[in-house]
């Protein structure tokens, strides 16, 4: 049977052989958390916690501030050592608060598991929003908003999004293998959420062991299990619909739009261990990977450990990096040093060597359109980086560029090196810009 | 880059099989005359020389291709000037010409020297120890006859198979069908050769004029003889697939393709030239801009193409 997938994209070589072996571990705790107050698309959340003062894992310590954010929690529990700004990965220094772990690692009481039957659609949505649950695929977009549709956008399909596509990256299959339990419980409870009549989990051709497994694990459910073709990106939002559905989110639109919502299958397990056990999101699987690492590993992470504590666990550096990307290589944010912590985003902490960034020199376009057969939104990239590249914003514009999911497909196949992506991420900020100025 | 250099090599050895030393000439005066002209311009701009690219070399051997194996050594070297200088470096150097930088320079020498560039001769392959003898191409003898009687001519020299092999005059590049399509194949193996534009090309040249052979077999060649004979393999597969001058998504290219097809056909029946592929793929070539405006993909989940002007 042909594979389901999406027009366009590109083939990198997928490097997973280097942790897809590897089982999950736990992280010892580290000297210091960091744990910032803005982890999630929206508001960040401010700081309800003093310093001095003690915490239980799992405690508030930054409070949500509108309906687009989301609560902070307690990593582990500990004294508050400081409340101040701290290197962030986002590339700027950003609030945070730092606890000192005690080292009993005590839940607060607080904190009890329900039973889901005596829950409403309501109450559970509270709990998933208290627990400061957000998409784990990287977007960290509130999960409870999502979860709140407007009531005439009724959600017929439920995807959930096991693709993870990008090269390097494992902690997303180790935990599909691993802890199928986990994910499967948040599946049928946002089937319940949503009232979805069809539930699909969407996982890529290069990870069978999973596949057979999510199979026999819900064989006699609603649940189905589609085996997608191998191509980035695949785990996009928009592609993995086209992919499942056939249909396109509009431009410029939501998915709801088209009776569709999609879950990272990691933002699944958060919302059984919120609603189920009543336990906040503080913990994520992390790849750490890349040849630059001593010994590759899938971590089960606290949300605020310190990237080089992670370094330290894997067994130190074979050398120093040429590149820090936390998340894959495609769409990852590179980083300047260790310094920084993993958020509830943090899907791996990828380590290249110099050798494997090393940048070809950039030449002209010769107009070969690679980048217009790779691009999954069937844009022009070159014409639009050009543009934006003169600062013609309208002709940028007007190419599109605001449907750009910046994705890197295009630069990742133009021979002639061109930073298109880069260029075009430029020209949607600069427009943007404009829009809010005027 | 260097993938479409061997591609070519089959071709230069079929022509130098054929047309002896003289067509190794052309080739090396047309390939070292483009690198020195785009390394000149290149200085004379105060831009770093670029020539190890291969784009320069290339152009020049399609060039050659594109000239009489009797091009004598001044006209092969002024052809290389004009493809570089004013096919190319003029508009920027690679990537920003409009035009096909060896097919500017062909038509530029064709209108100036027509004597020289429509000498044609017969092939004396090598070891027949026999001259270079002139004649008319296939495609020039059929346009003389019609002109002259109205009629296809009554017995054309050569047959399908020997066309095919590359036993007919023309210039050093277009004669051997099985040489270039065997550079195609490889081209298509690595990838870098689409079949949109070959495949709508040549489909056009043989659907029109395989119309005309059906209405008038006494005055139209047929099919099979338009695609073995002129420019038209070398000019679907290796100039009018060159991508800074052709457009970017696939429905352009088909359209281009097409395009091409359709006015090489009708200069080769109606116009005063014998073979129009030159011609039509620079005619396609400016309009490239405009196809590339109107075949804009479907952006993904727009509810209708916004902005095509
Ligand atoms: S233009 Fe944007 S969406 Fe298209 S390939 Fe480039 S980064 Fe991806
Ligand atoms: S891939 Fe690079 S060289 Fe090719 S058309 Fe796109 S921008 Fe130009």
């Amino acid at each position: 049977m042909k594979l389901k997938t999406f027009t366009g994209g590109i083939h990198p070589p997928d490097n997973k052989q280097w942790s897809s072996h590897k089982a999950i571990e736990n992280c010892p705790l580290p000297a210091e958390f960091i744990v910032p107050l803005a982890q999630h698309i929206g508001a960040p959340s401010v700081a309800c916690v003093e310093v001095g003062q003690h915490v239980a894992k799992g405690q508030e310590i930054g409070s949500a501030k509108g309906f687009v954010s989301v609560p902070v929690h307690a990593p582990t529990s500990g004294e508050i050592v400081a409340v101040e700004s701290r290197p962030h990965p986002w590339g700027t220094a950003l609030p945070a608060v730092v606890i000192k772990p005690d080292g009993e690692d005590r839940w607060s009481a607080e904190l009890q598991p329900a039973d889901p039957s005596d829950l409403s659609v309501d109450d559970m949505v509270e709990k998933v929003r208290q627990a400061g649950v957000v998409g784990m695929g990287g977007a960290a977009f509130p999960a409870h908003v999502k979860m709140s549709p407007p009531p005439e956008k009724k959600i017929r399909t439920l995807i959930f999004n096991g693709v993870e596509c990008e090269p390097y990256l494992t902690a997303d299959h180790r935990m599909m293998l691993e802890e199928p339990e986990r994910i499967l419980r948040g599946v049928a409870l946002l089937q319940y959420v949503f009232g979805a009549e069809r539930v699909v989990i969407g996982v890529e051709a290069n990870k069978p062991d999973v596949i057979d497994l999510l199979e026999k694990e819900c064989a006699g459910t609603p649940v189905e299990i589609m085996a997608l073709q191998v191509k980035y990106p695949q785990g996009a939002e928009k592609q993995l619909i086209a992919a499942v559905t056939g249909g396109e989110v509009p431009s410029g639109g939501l998915p709801m739009d088209i009776g569709v919502a999609v879950h990272n299958v990691a933002t699944a397990a958060a919302v059984t261990d919120a609603v189920i056990h009543g336990r906040p999101l503080i913990e994520r699987i992390c790849t750490v990977t890349g040849p630059a690492i001593r010994e590759p590993k899938n971590l089960r992470i606290r949300i605020g450990t310190p990237l080089s504590h992670l370094v330290d666990v894997c067994g130190g550096l074979v050398e120093e990096p040429g590149k820090i990307i936390l998340g894959g290589p495609m769409m990852g944010f590179t980083q300047l040093g260790f310094d920084v912590p993993s958020t509830r985003g943090t899907s791996g902490l990828l380590l290249l060597r110099s050798e494997d960034v090393a940048a070809q020199p950039e030449g002209p376009c010769i107009r070969c359109a690679r980048c217009v057969q790779a691009c999954p939104i069937h844009l022009l990239p070159a014409t639009i980086a050009a543009y934006a590249r003169r600062d013609l914003l309208a002709e940028t514009e007007e190419y599109c560029a605001m449907d750009c999911i910046e994705c890197g497909s295009c630069s990742y196949v133009c021979p002639a090196a061109i930073p298109l992506v880069q260029a075009i991420r430029y020209g949607k900020a600069a427009i943007l810009a404009k829009k809010r100025n005027s | 880059m260097h993938a479409v250099f061997y591609s070519l090599l089959p071709a230069c050895g079929v022509a130098v099989y054929f047309f002896g030393p003289s067509a190794l000439t052309v080739l090396l005066i047309a390939t070292l005359g483009c690198l020195a002209t785009e390394a000149v311009c290149q200085r004379l701009m105060g831009q770093p020389v670029t020539i190890v690219d291969g784009s320069a070399a290339i152009t020049g051997v399609l060039l050659a291709l594109n000239l009489p194996p009797t091009s004598p050594w001044w006209l092969t070297l002024l052809g290389s000037v004009i493809a570089i200088a004013i096919g190319k470096q003029v508009y920027g150097g690679l990537g920003s010409n409009p035009f096909n930088p060896a097919l500017v320079a062909r038509v530029v020498l064709l209108i100036s020297f027509p004597v020289q560039m429509t000498t044609w001769s017969v092939p004396a392959p090598l070891g027949t120890g026999l001259d270079l003898v002139t004649t008319a191409t296939p495609l020039g003898e059929w346009k003389n006859a019609v002109m002259l009687t109205g009629k296809m001519p009554v017995d054309m020299q050569g047959s399908m198979s020997e066309y095919f092999f590359g036993n007919m005059a023309g210039s050093i590049g277009e004669i051997s069908a099985l040489a270039l399509l065997l550079g195609a194949a490889y081209l298509f193996y690595k990838r870098i050769l689409t079949w949109h534009i070959p495949v709508a090309f040549i489909g056009t040249v043989v659907l029109l004029s395989g119309l005309f052979w059906l209405v008038n077999p006494g005055k139209y060649p047929d099919p099979v003889f338009h695609l073995l004979t002129g420019g038209l393999i070398l000019g679907a597969f290796f100039m009018a697939t060159d991508m800074v001058t052709s457009p970017v998504s696939v429905k352009g290219m088909l359209l281009f393709g097409t395009g091409c097809g359709l006015l090489t056909v009708l200069i080769r029946l109606f116009g005063g030239y014998p073979e129009g592929v030159s011609f039509a793929i620079l005619l396609m070539n400016a309009a490239t801009p405009l196809i590339d405006r109107y075949t804009r993909p479907k952006t993904f989940g727009a509810l209708s193409q916004r902005g095509t002007q």
